[in-house]
């Protein structure tokens, strides 16, 4: 059953079982053992793919992406169902099962449930399909399978502005995925050199390496600007305030913590994987506006009073330094940009999480209007705090150790630039970036001093409790992967390093 | 004369003898039988497409060239008689419960009749290889169209409407026509085959005038812009379930017939007169029919603007001139019958209900009525083109075959084409917030929609998620259309 033809399949086999469970369930009760039971096997599963991997690659399996397999689809297009996964996919997998898990958690209480989980399911569907295929009409699939459901997601079950929202959201993401249309096509038909037949797998491509120079140009920024809009890459980011300010709890989780992940995802393997010469010619570009998310979004933290909207600008920063770190082109800044996404997926996870309980007891997210919750809800107050500690990257947790090996990375990438006389470009923004991190001290401790130190500002919050089973469950958890991360750095370092593929590296000089 | 020719046309005389037989029944039968007229009706012509697919399928059926070349069958042409033959089925299931109401009892069978008449034409006009045939065919698929679109006979709208399409269907005809005796004024001939070989290598400033009108002439039927202005009015006007048939089998009718003619006839001026011509329609096609589209509350006038742009982006198969451009404009034309169907069956069910077509009406529709909801969320996405519905292989494969052409300009339109389904996703979405999302006090209250109803639905939704997934069907559409005898007018 678990052979390793078909293990990859049993990504998208459960959450479609996932699915069908939750239509014939008749209450909360039935579904909520649904939604746990599934993503605990996912989780499982991920568990098992990965000591898999572990396994073959310590045995001297070399090839870039492990379990491949393909089954033909549209045969006269060349569409295959193709996938694969390496130490990368890997990761991702593992961050989606475990923030499907404490997502199911988190909306332990939600009304309408059905539905709700109908289309949370068929969004982590695609997230999963999409990090397991290595087609590129299968993985734009997927990716547009995962966003479409945000919509009535937010619509449905958000607050505030949530009509305007959860529109600008979905027009804004699908808008970005029409350039990424038009860039999958267009690397189709140069995907092979004369004579070969045409291609969608991204291997493949890789391998030939014909996309001409000329059409890079022109592809690479559809490609990038495609999935950097989903990677909130400046100035494409501004639904991702919006929208995770008016998405519910879960959502919120997912969409920071997996979705966005997505977009981060994509940029390495289509755009920088497929065409490596315009990702060296044309990087400066996009470091500019990547470095401009990472400082920009720290910034707007700063001033933000709403809950959510600070978490969603750091959320802007963290992923563009994801998106930043990509670009330095070098191993040690991808491996970086690699644990950035996991450390942020939880992180970011962790607080939405919170942020949501903190809501349903106060329903206030104004930090104005609170204070003094250490006193009154201890158990969510400290997560919190661990949550902002992670943040600003303190040693032992997960922030630490990506932000540390991407600036290692990007300084080493600066300075070889500067050294070789190409300009000072990714040097002065290195820095630029570095700077963030002092920013979000300053709106990570502010949070902390207004909202969970300091006088209680409203008497009534007085009577509030403090977290319940679920709530611990979803919390401890999160809190453990990111301990974990911090502590182990070393395994997922090596887990990451057994991805990167001499072939495609050769060609960026690395 | 050889009479036996007439066995290449199978389709046209299987057709007419369920319409024979339609008529028959519906004249002589005694008035206790009547009212099998509906299911006599769809029985007869789904044996009419099941037997069409079985020739199509099994390869029995053949290139056949009759009537002393002006009359062809290929099995692409038999592809897409049978496709249109689905869609017509669909909708003469969807309007079972429309025939059977008061008003409409006693006349049904006109309404059958026109219907199949019409189909007739259209088959015409694919099949046609020389004018004649086809200004034949165009004006059969047409005129009676006009008398079926005023058959809410008690009802001013259905009158203006129909007013207004016969006037435009005539003007456009007349300068079809016109555009026409130019061609023959050039050429000297009416087949197709002697026009382009006639027309090779020759450009005159008339030839550019003669296309034009022809252009112009099928592009009213299509309603592309700016030949568009009837298309809302109608589609508001008629009843409901002309409406579809109009929106989805007409269309496709003639959007195939306007790949045949250009490229069977004026293929050899691709490059130089109407590549740019029809490069400026789509783009207006589409720019137009969407943003008029986002301002329209009542339904069927939305999904008038809505089809408008569709058939906006079913030209982008035209303009890809090749084979895949042909198999993706079938495939996409199968598609767009399923989920405008879809879209149209849960409108008539709810206008039968209730009577309401606006859409503030289906404000909170989704407490009420989840089943319907449902049925027109799954339509909306489709024709938005979002996985994994069928929609979003059809428009997928439409771009891929028109980059195929390569060049940098329709890298350009299609862009331009895919910044344009955000803007219909906008839309679209609105129809899905109004149903789920927006509270209102007046909902529609929940009701029981007729069975056939519900079987139009059912068969319309397993259309849009099974079209896609399922490969085959867009596969053998393009192992037909590579081995069709269009396929040697193409370039490359």
């Amino acid at each position: 059953m678990f052979s390793d033809t078909y293990i990859l399949l049993y990504f998208v086999a459960i959450p479609l079982l996932m699915l069908a469970g939750v239509a014939l369930c008749r209450n909360i009760r039935q579904i909520r053992t649904v939604a746990v039971i599934g993503s605990t096997a996912l989780i499982a599963l991920s568990v098992v793919v990965l000591l898999r991997y572990l396994n073959l690659r310590s045995g001297g399996d070399m090839s870039p992406m492990l379990f491949v397999n393909s089954w033909t689809w549209f045969e006269p297009l060349h569409i295959n169902l193709a996938i694969g996964v390496d130490g990368i996919s890997i990761a991702m997998l593992l961050l989606s099962s475990i923030i499907l898990f404490t997502g199911s958690f988190a909306s332990w209480t939600i009304e309408q449930p059905k539905e709700f989980f109908l289309w949370l399911i068929l969004l982590s569907t695609g997230v999963f399909g999409f990090f397991i295929s290595v087609d590129m009409f299968t993985m734009f699939m997927f990716y547009e399978v995962a966003l479409i459901p945000m919509y009535l997601l937010i619509g449905v079950w958000g607050s505030g502005r949530k009509n305007y929202s959860a529109m600008k959201l979905t027009l804004m993401l699908m808008g970005g995925s029409a350039f990424l249309m038009l860039g999958l096509i267009g690397i189709y038909y140069h995907s092979a050199p004369a004579g070969s037949p045409l291609t969608w797998n991204i291997l493949e491509i890789a391998s030939y390496n014909a996309i001409p120079q000329n059409w890079q140009y022109f592809l690479f920024p559809m490609t990038f600007v495609g999935f950097g809009v989903l990677g909130a890459m400046f100035p494409f980011h501004t639904w991702s305030p919006d929208g995770h300010a008016s998405a519910p709890t879960a959502v919120s989780m997912l969409h920071a913590g997996v979705l966005m992940k997505l977009g981060g995802y994509g940029c390495f393997r289509v755009a920088i994987y497929l065409m490596p010469f315009a990702a060296k010619e044309l990087a400066w570009i996009f470091l500019i506006l990547t470095g401009i998310s990472v400082v920009y979004g720290a910034f707007c933290a700063c001033v933000k009073t709403d809950l959510k909207y600070i978490n969603a600008y750091s959320s802007v920063s963290h992923c563009g330094l994801v998106l930043f770190a990509i670009l330095m082109l070098n191993t040690t800044a991808m491996t970086g940009a690699i644990m950035q996404m996991l450390s942020h997926g939880l992180m970011t996870a962790l607080f939405f999480a919170l942020i949501g309980m903190i809501y349903g007891r106060t329903h206030t997210r104004e930090i104005t209007q609170m204070g003094g919750m250490m006193q009154i809800l201890p158990y969510l107050s400290v997560c919190y705090v661990i949550a902002g500690m992670a943040s600003l990257g303190l040693p032992g947790l997960s922030g630490f150790v990506a932000e540390m090996t991407i600036f290692v990375g990007s300084f080493k990438a600066g300075m070889a630039d500067y050294l070789a006389g190409a300009g000072s470009l990714r040097l002065v923004f290195t820095i630029i970036a570095c700077c963030s991190i002092v920013i979000t001290a300053v709106y990570i401790l502010r949070v902390v001093g207004k909202l969970l130190l300091g006088p209680v500002q409203d008497e009534h919050h007085r009577q509030l409790t403090d977290a319940t089973w679920w709530e611990r469950t979803a919390t401890a958890t999160l809190i453990l992967c990111v301990a974990a991360i911090g502590c182990f750095p070393d395994f997922f370092n090596n887990l990451i390093n057994t991805t990167f593929s001499p072939a495609i590296f050769a060609v960026l000089g690395m | 004369m050889d009479y036996s020719q007439f066995l290449s046309m199978k389709q046209e005389i299987a057709l007419l003898v369920v319409f024979v037989l339609v008529f028959f029944y519906d004249t002589f039968m005694p008035k206790s039988t009547q009212k099998g007229l509906p299911v006599f009706t769809i029985v007869l012509t789904l044996l009419a497409t099941v037997a069409g697919f079985c020739t199509c399928c099994l390869g029995t059926a053949d290139s056949v060239v009759s009537f002393a070349g002006m009359y062809e069958t290929t099995p692409v042409i038999a592809a897409i008689k049978g496709i249109l033959n689905v869609g017509v089925v669909i909708v003469l299931i969807q309007s079972i419960k429309w025939a059977g109401s008061d008003s409409m009892v006693v006349r049904r069978g006109e309404f059958y009749e026109l219907l199949l008449t019409t189909l007739f034409g259209m088959y015409l006009m694919i099949s046609a290889r020389h004018f004649l045939l086809f200004v034949i065919g165009l004006e059969c698929a047409s005129l009676p169209l006009a008398a079926m679109v005023a058959l809410d006979k008690y009802r001013y709208e259905s009158h203006e409407a129909a007013v207004k399409y016969i006037l435009t269907a005539v003007f456009s005809s007349a300068i079809f026509m016109m555009g026409l005796s130019f061609v023959y004024g050039l050429t000297g001939s009416l087949y197709f085959e002697d026009i382009y070989f006639a027309l090779t290598g020759k450009m005159s400033t008339l030839l550019v005038v003669a296309l034009t009108f022809v252009i112009s002439g099928i592009g009213f039927k299509l309603s592309l812009v700016p030949f568009h202005l009837w298309t809302a009015d109608v589609y508001q006007g008629a009843p409901t379930t002309v409406t579809s048939y109009l929106s989805v089998i007409s269309k496709g009718a003639a959007a195939f017939a306007f790949l045949v003619i250009l490229a069977q006839v004026f293929g050899s001026l691709y490059s130089e007169v109407w590549e740019g011509i029809l490069y400026a329609l789509i783009i207006l096609t589409i720019t137009v029919g969407n943003l008029f589209a986002i301002r329209q509350r009542n339904m069927k006038r939305f999904l008038a603007f809505s089809s408008i742009s569709q058939a906006g982006y079913i030209m982008l198969g035209v303009i890809a001139y090749n084979t895949m451009g042909m198999a993706a404009l079938m495939y996409y034309i199968l598609v767009y019958i399923f989920s405008n169907l879809a879209a149209f069956g849960v409108i008539s069910a709810i206008e039968n209900a209730t009577g309401k077509v606006s859409m503030d009406d289906y404000k909170g529709l989704y407490r009420t009525n989840p089943r319907l909801s449902f049925c027109m969320m799954l339509a909306m996405f489709s024709l938005a083109g979002i996985p994994p519905f069928a929609g979003f292989f059809s428009k997928f494969f439409i771009f891929t075959s028109a980059i195929n052409n390569g060049s940098i300009a329709i890298y350009v339109l299609v862009l331009i084409a895919l910044i344009n389904t955000i803007i219909s996703l906008y839309y679209y979405l609105l129809v899905v917030k109004a149903m789920f999302i927006s509270e209102d006090e007046c909902v529609i209250p929940h009701f029981r929609s007729a069975c056939s109803e519900r079987i139009g639905l059912w068969i319309t939704v397993a259309g849009i998620i099974l079209l896609g997934i399922v490969s085959c069907f867009y596969s053998s559409l393009l192992d037909m259309a590579s081995v069709s005898s269009i396929g040697m007018y193409f370039i490359g």
